[in-house]
């Protein structure tokens, strides 16, 4: 299989947020700034590779029966290598994402690949797979975090555009998660269609 | 006092659906009909409690003594699947009949975020056995009010005309977002409580 498609396929025909709205609850809860969305993308994205490529090697010798749960195994061992890591090196990131860094455990994109794709090819199909999902995931949350920090604060990865007064507050809240998007899948879907 | 307050504050302050964008999967996804989001409300509400109870117990005599913390998030999501598992196989046995109300749901609440997220929340924030529990329930039962009052705008939603591009996702997502800014309405109300309970 074509490497450059593999990619192409995470990051643009089956971008897991905005065409298969998968991972819901990192997207909206972490996407308070384009900083943030950028930090939890490239989490996930670290943790999917690595799963992707041991389940793909591993698959062989996974009795059918217990598959889910020794998947889940070796994504929940990732993910506290993740946790240990940022606790160590980017303590300050760790405390923003706070509960929702355990919490990779339970994002149905990464059961979702190794469901779907790793334990079917081969490990180096599955990394450039795990590669593909794991960008467009981060893209996806970046864009929604520099939307919602654009428009709630003026600021773009901290950097002032326009005056914080004229920023609307709503977006850096609750609401303005599921409203941003709800309208950036609308164009998604206008843009797919055209 | 104070557990009212919990109750309160979890449900209606910080609804963990829609201010703490936990378990937003089943709520976007099970919230077409009334009747199916009641029985996935009363399922999670019986698995989020009992599973608290659960794993806060092992945090305090297992992971704690032996200094396993870094453990936490692997023991805890696996006893989680496995206590799903045995409530499945207990009610199949003991209640067919409510196993027949909650069966479809219980394999998909294992990979429901509220649950772990509800298990992690308490013992970060410290709480003790019966806090945690009162805070478990009260934290389903405002999942299960989101999610029943989503599934009624939902279904009047359906006979709506809506714009083509805006169909599908986007505009639940949209509904969603207006319900919570409804919830946000009642944020202060747990500080007022405070005062009137003379917790300060």
């Amino acid at each position: 299989m074509n490497y450059i498609k593999i990619l192409n396929n995470g990051l643009v025909k089956e971008n897991p947020t905005f065409v298969l709205l998968l991972g819901m609850c990192p997207t909206l809860a972490t996407t308070s700034s384009a900083m943030n969305g950028l930090s939890m993308g490239l989490a996930t994205c670290f943790v999917l590779i690595c799963s992707n490529f041991v389940i793909s090697c591993i698959k062989n010798i996974t009795p059918d029966m217990v598959r889910i749960p020794v998947f889940v195994v070796v994504i929940a061992s990732f993910v506290t290598v993740l946790q240990m890591l940022m606790q160590a090196y980017t303590p300050v990131i760790y405390a923003t994402l706070g509960i929702y860094i355990p919490l990779i455990v339970v994002n149905c994109i990464i059961l979702g690949r190794a469901e779907a794709f790793a334990c079917k090819n081969g490990p180096i199909e599955s990394t450039f797979d795990g590669i593909g999902i794991g960008l467009g995931f981060t893209m996806a949350l970046t864009i929604l975090g520099g939307v919602r920090e654009i428009f709630g604060t003026g600021r773009l990865f901290g950097c002032t555009l326009f005056p914080d007064s004229y920023g609307m507050l709503i977006f850096i809240l609750a609401p303005g998660a599921f409203i941003t998007l709800g309208y950036l899948i609308a164009i998604v879907n206008k843009l797919k269609r055209a | 006092m104070a557990y009212i307050l919990i109750f309160i504050t979890a449900i209606f302050v910080n609804n963990i659906v829609l201010s703490q964008f936990l378990g937003i999967c089943p709520f976007l996804g099970v919230s077409k009909k009334i009747s199916t989001s009641i029985g996935m409300g009363a399922a999670v509400t019986f698995v989020l409690t009992l599973s608290t109870v659960v794993t806060y117990l092992i945090q305090k005599l297992v992971l704690d003594p032996n200094n396993l913390q870094y453990l936490q998030t692997l023991a805890f999501i696996l006893v989680i699947a496995a206590l799903v598992q045995m409530i499945e196989i207990i009610l199949k046995k003991i209640s067919p009949a409510l196993y027949q109300a909650l069966g479809i749901f219980l394999p998909l609440i294992t990979t429901n975020c509220c649950v772990l997220g509800v298990a992690i929340l308490v013992i970060q924030k410290d709480f003790t056995l019966l806090t945690s529990v009162v805070y478990a329930f009260s934290t389903a039962i405002g999942f299960a009010l989101a999610l029943v009052i989503f599934a009624g705008i939902r279904e009047q939603l359906a006979l709506v005309n809506i714009p083509k591009g805006m169909r599908g996702m986007s505009i639940v997502l949209v509904t969603a977002g207006l319900l919570s800014l409804a919830f946000m309405g009642f944020s202060g109300v747990d500080s007022g409580l405070k005062v009137l309970f003379g917790l300060n």
